[in-house]
């Protein structure tokens, strides 16, 4: 049951406070949703649950300027530090590891390694709480090919030379499915009941979308790459950054409202931003970048059931014994010691309260760069302005254990499932994808908090308990699935207060990306947000740059293998 | 006739009326929902009480009891004899037939418990209440007699059960019309209007008896054409049996498995050139084949040491080892010691399988949906080849090479990609037309020889010729069915469409 609300119906003007509060993360019928829930919800309470990190209270106590003591004669020696074990921090090891270097240390904040692709372990199945998949990488990208190729996902090269994914490793058929007005319908883009302008409209949009794909700069670099670092930084590129994709559909006149939806629901699924707050570069980066040359199809994504938490599985098994969990760095102090420079790295591990202290030849910042204005001692008191231009999305997400996949009308279950009508995400079929048709299902529910000032969206999401997200969840999905309420057995919460770097126009082709970038006093930058699009290929471009960087810096020289 | 003989009469014909609703829906629910003793039981249940209803209802009826009795046979008239067609309707297009069904028996033995009540009060003027009781008493059950006999031998065989229920709807209006005569003098007023209506309620039947027709092919196109004898929704699919005189049928989600009649030329074809090339099969697997067929012919071999059968639904197997009928036509092959049944999603179980087998027998509905779709994947071909010792051999059921050419090949070419040689075969079934097999190994190998002797269908000409394919049956390109592409559930709906 919602603790904030009344046990009685009369409600005090706080519990309808509350409600209308509930109903504004749903949208426009979300007062008639919730009406729905309540008046079934005496009989069925809200399932069980937990709210699942990330470690608010401990970031919060570094936000507010931790200061520990720490003896210095008892800091340790290592060669590197790397601070924070995400996918970026996680990529970074592996690099080191790769040269030999084997004195180095991952601090890692959460009881587990990961980040936001950290997945979780039900009865069930295992299942995502952050990244989902990830689009075959191309053969431009070798290192990325060689590390899926490590998780053996491949079946072999096609006939261009690009990996194959074995088809246990795509997304199971169908891919997507939209639900309006009461019924599913295949794929993400409304065909059904579109008009004729509309399909002309949805034409020139893909005729506009493979005219980048096609497009080669003076050096033969194409407009949007993967990495980002690998595309062009012509002035035509960089113009779209300028812009909303909003108003680089208004410029040319694309104003159906179903091809306005699907693109705009692109940019939420990707960046978590809305149309109107999205980079024009970074909406047709979308479109562009997983799609090899113009006719090719756009390259399939590779997933599992727990989503990109087996890579994340993959990448921790080859170092987990340099990392050490459950340790929140709160503080990094560059300086010259007998003239040499070095790096001091101070911390307490979550659960015993114990400080640690390292002093590093240098470090690897795999955190999130807004992190280093509290953790960078000389940040601290002079914080650099491309700092604070970094700013990040909130996210929820629910994995939801269901004693059944729920009956739908339309088109059949898919591992993406979407609503049209809702500000979330819908959800991901995580159980379907592993291959289970039948009895207990487990599904996982996005949703991003879209609003203009990423504080005041993290701010929204905070102030909702694990129950009110629950509720929230519950009564979104019970638009198109009217029993849900009934067979969910679970709802568990992960509130993501910095989910994802935001791609607002100006961001990624703006000063900021490019300082934020520049090593500082031994400390060297490597978290996915310095591409201005979190996704992981870039958690694993800037990891393993950041690596080779501290490589060239300690031998001379590195081979790179970007 | 006297007053008295003619309300007798009316008495006999109302129990015969009465009975026959009774029986009709108890028919109608045990065809329409299976498991016909608990229907029945609950019908006949439901129905009795009801006759209390409305005996008990008929103490606070004093006046014009008359006017009363001719009003409830008319609503009785109504509503039994529309009773067949509107429980067929709603069957057809209601979730919530059951419903529907309980409330049609809760009113109509209502309104049957007011009628001999309502009846004998009005006799009591005529006769002493000795009297009385005897030959009503004695009129209604020889009715109910007459009923239950009319019932199966005449009525459901001739008449069909729309036709039955408005004929006897019409009876029950004639007595109520009749009525108005013979009880004009505790009528009162406003005859004339009651006769009207009783006129325009046989009008109604009648029209719907000359109709009946073409509502009943309607009705039973959309169900099927025989008697259901058995049938259970299972947690994975509704199962049903239905018999006719050539033999009995299973029906999972309305499509057909198989026919007793010809059922054994499907399953010889499907394991014994299988189990030819393989030689001599020791351990077996089927995937499917939960009515347990296939396992009857594996079990003719006495090299067979055990036997995993893998199939989704409990209820299936469970079928298959306990209903009589199944367990014959199998042979007991449940009962077998050298059998494992385990119910698991095949593509889940494949993950782990627990030893090698030379000898897989996959026996599954066809792919008409996704989640079966993956049982015919790439995908699922790799799993199995980690659970078959080197030179087994496989044999796959690949719908109608004839029908649907372009799913039976997919099948044969998504095996192949898979690693797999294949020979595709066919076999004529009446039941279902030309049907098609794979048979497969993990290296090439030719049409297997050595049939045993003791077969009905095959013997070593014919599995040669199986294998033979007529022109209109030759080798057609399709996708590859994967995962993530599950073409094959497209082939099929399209190709079985235009079938139907
Ligand atoms: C809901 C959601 C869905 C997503 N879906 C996808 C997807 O489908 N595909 C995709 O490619 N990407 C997706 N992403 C983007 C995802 O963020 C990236 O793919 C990638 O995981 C980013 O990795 P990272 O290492 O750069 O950053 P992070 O994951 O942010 O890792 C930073 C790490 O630093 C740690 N840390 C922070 N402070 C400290 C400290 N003081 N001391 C020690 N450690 C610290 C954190 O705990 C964290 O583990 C999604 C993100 C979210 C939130």
């Amino acid at each position: 049951m919602v603790k904030t609300r009344g046990q009685s119906r009369g409600a005090s003007a706080a519990d309808l406070d509350r409600r209308d509060l509930l109903a504004s993360f749903l949208g426009a019928s979300g007062a008639v949703l919730l009406e729905g829930c309540q008046s079934r919800e005496r009989d069925i309470g809200l399932p069980p649950g937990e709210l699942v990190g990330p470690s608010v209270a401990l970031g919060h106590r570094i936000r507010d300027g931790l200061r520990l003591s720490f003896p210095e004669r008892e800091l340790q020696a290592t060669q590197v530090v790397i601070v924070g074990g995400g996918i970026a921090g996680l990529a970074a090891a592996r690099r080191l590891h790769q040269e030999g270097i084997e004195d180095f240390v991952l601090l890692e904040l959460e009881p587990e390694a990961g980040g936001t692709s950290r997945s979780g372990q039900s009865d069930i199945v295992a299942y995502p709480w952050g990244a989902h998949y990830v689009p075959a990488p191309t053969r431009e990208f070798p290192a990325l090919v060689q590390l899926f190729d490590e998780v053996g996902v491949f079946e072999g090269t096609d006939a261009v030379g690009d990996p194959v994914v074995a088809e246990e490793f795509r997304c199971r058929h169908p891919e997507e499915r939209l639900y309006y007005k009461g019924i599913w319908y295949e794929g993400l883009y409304l065909a059904s009941g579109a008009s004729v302008d509309d399909h002309r409209q949805m034409t020139r949009f893909r005729a506009e979308m493979d005219r980048w794909v096609a497009w080669r700069d003076g050096r033969g670099r194409r407009a949007f790459a993967v990495p980002v670092a690998a595309g062009s930084d012509d002035p035509v590129v960089r113009a779209l950054d300028a812009i909303t994709m909003a108003q680089w559909l208004d410029q040319r006149g694309f104003d159906s409202p179903r091809l306005r939806w699907w693109v705009d629901y692109a940019c939420r699924d990707d960046y978590g931003l809305r149309l109107e707050q999205t980079s024009a570069w970074a909406g047709i980066y979308y479109y562009c970048a997983r799609i090899p040359e113009v006719g090719a199809a756009a390259r399939p994504f590779v997933t599992w059931p727990e989503g990109n938490g087996r890579l994340v599985h993959h990448l921790y098994s080859g170092v987990r014994s340099q990392c050490l969990l459950g340790a929140a760095v709160t503080e990094v102090t560059p300086r010259q010691v007998e003239g040499k420079a070095v790096v001091d790295v101070l911390g307490v591990k979550a659960e015993s309260q114990q400080l640690f202290g390292y002093r590093a030849e240098r470090v690897i910042f795999a955190a999130p760069q807004f992190l280093s204005r509290y953790l960078i001692r000389d940040y601290r008191d002079n914080t650099p302005r491309h700092v604070t231009e970094f700013s990040y999305g909130a996210w929820a997400v629910a994995n939801l254990t269901l004693s059944e996949i729920p009956q739908s009308e339309g088109f059949p279950l898919a591992w993406d499932n979407v609503l049209y009508e809702s500000p979330s995400l819908g959800y991901v079929a995580t159980s379907y994808q592993r291959g289970l048709d039948y009895g207990p299902a487990l599904i996982t529910y996005y949703y991003p908090l879209c609003d203009d000032d990423p504080r005041a969206a993290r701010q929204r999401l905070l102030q909702l308990d694990r129950e009110e997200w629950a509720e929230i969840a519950l009564a979104d999905l019970g638009r198109a699935h009217t029993g849900i309420r009934e067979s969910a057995q679970r709802v568990d919460v992960m509130r993501w207060g910095h989910a994802m770097i935001q791609p607002r126009p100006g961001f990624v082709w703006g000063k900021a990306r490019q300082l934020a970038s520049q090593p500082f006093r031994g400390v060297h930058f490597g978290h996915s947000d310095l591409s201005g699009i979190a996704l992981f290929e870039e958690a694993f471009f800037h990891g393993t740059r950041a690596a080779e960087e501290v490589l060239a810096a300690l031998r001379g020289r590195v081979d790179s293998i970007l | 006739m006297s007053r008295t003989a003619i309300l007798y009469l009316n008495v006999f014909v109302i129990a015969t009326c009465g009975l026959i609703y009774e029986l009709l829906a108890g028919t109608l629910a045990s065809y329409l929902l299976g498991d016909s003793v608990t229907q029945f039981s609950t019908c006949i249940g439901v129905y009795l009480f009801a006759l209390g209803v409305g005996a008990w209802l008929s103490s606070f009826l004093d006046k014009s009891l008359a006017r009363y009795f001719i009003e409830v046979e008319l609503a009785v008239a109504l509503l039994g004899g529309f009773s067949a067609p509107l429980l067929f309707l709603s069957f057809a297009s209601l979730q919530f037939f059951s419903v529907v069904l309980y409330c049609m028996i809760l009113v109509i033995g209502t309104l049957v418990g007011l009628e001999l009540p309502l009846l004998m009060r009005i006799l009591r003027e005529d006769l002493d209440f000795k009297h009385l009781v005897s030959r009503v008493l004695t009129f209604d059950y020889v009715g109910c007699l007459l009923a239950s006999l009319l019932f199966p031998i005449f009525l459901v065989p001739d008449l069909g059960l729309v036709r039955t229920s408005l004929l006897f709807g019409i009876c029950n209006a004639v007595v109520g019309l009749w009525g108005t005569w013979v009880l004009e003098t505790g009528l009162g007023g406003g005859v004339i209007f009651l006769r009207i209506r009783g006129v325009l309620v046989i009008v109604l039947l009648v029209a719907g008896f000359i109709k009946a027709d073409s509502f009943t092919t309607w009705s039973e196109d959309q169900l099927y054409s025989d008697a259901v004898v058995y049938s259970q929704t299972s947690r994975y699919q509704r199962i049903v049996l239905t018999q006719r005189a050539s033999g009995f049928q299973l029906w999972l989600d309305g499509n057909l498995q198989f026919s007793s009649r010809d059922e054994y030329r499907y399953h010889e074809a499907l394991v014994h050139p299988a189990a030819m090339l393989t030689q001599r099969p020791k351990r077996v697997l089927v995937l499917g084949g939960g009515d347990g067929l296939a396992l009857r012919e594996i079990l003719k071999y006495d090299t067979v040491k055990h036997v995993t059968l893998v199939d989704l639904d409990p209820a299936m197997t469970g079928l298959s080892a306990r209903f009589p009928p199944l367990d014959e036509l199998n042979g007991g092959a449940f009962r077998d010691s050298r059998v494992r049944v385990v119910n698991a999603d095949a593509m889940i179980w494949l993950e782990q399988p627990d030893e090698p087998f030379d000898l897989v027998i996959i026996d599954f509905p066809d792919p008409n949906n996704f989640s079966l779709g993956k049982l015919y994947t790439r995908r699922f071909y790799r799993q199995l080849k980690s659970c078959l010792a080197e030179d087994a051999a496989v044999a796959i059921q690949c719908t109608s090479p004839l029908e649907a050419p372009r799913s039976f090949w997919c099948i044969v070419n998504t095996l192949q990609s898979a690693g797999f040689s294949v020979r595709p075969y066919r076999v004529s079934v009446p039941s279902f037309g030309v049907w098609g097999f794979a048979l497969a190994q993990l290296k090439p190998f030719v049409v297997p020889q050595g049939c045993r002797g003791d077969l009905r269908f095959l013997n070593d000409r014919v599995v040669e010729a199986l294998f033979q394919l007529p022109n209109d049956m030759q080798q057609v390109a399709t996708e590859i069915n994967r995962l993530d592409n599950q073409i094959l559930v497209y082939y099929y709906d399209r190709e079985w469409e235009i079938v139907r």
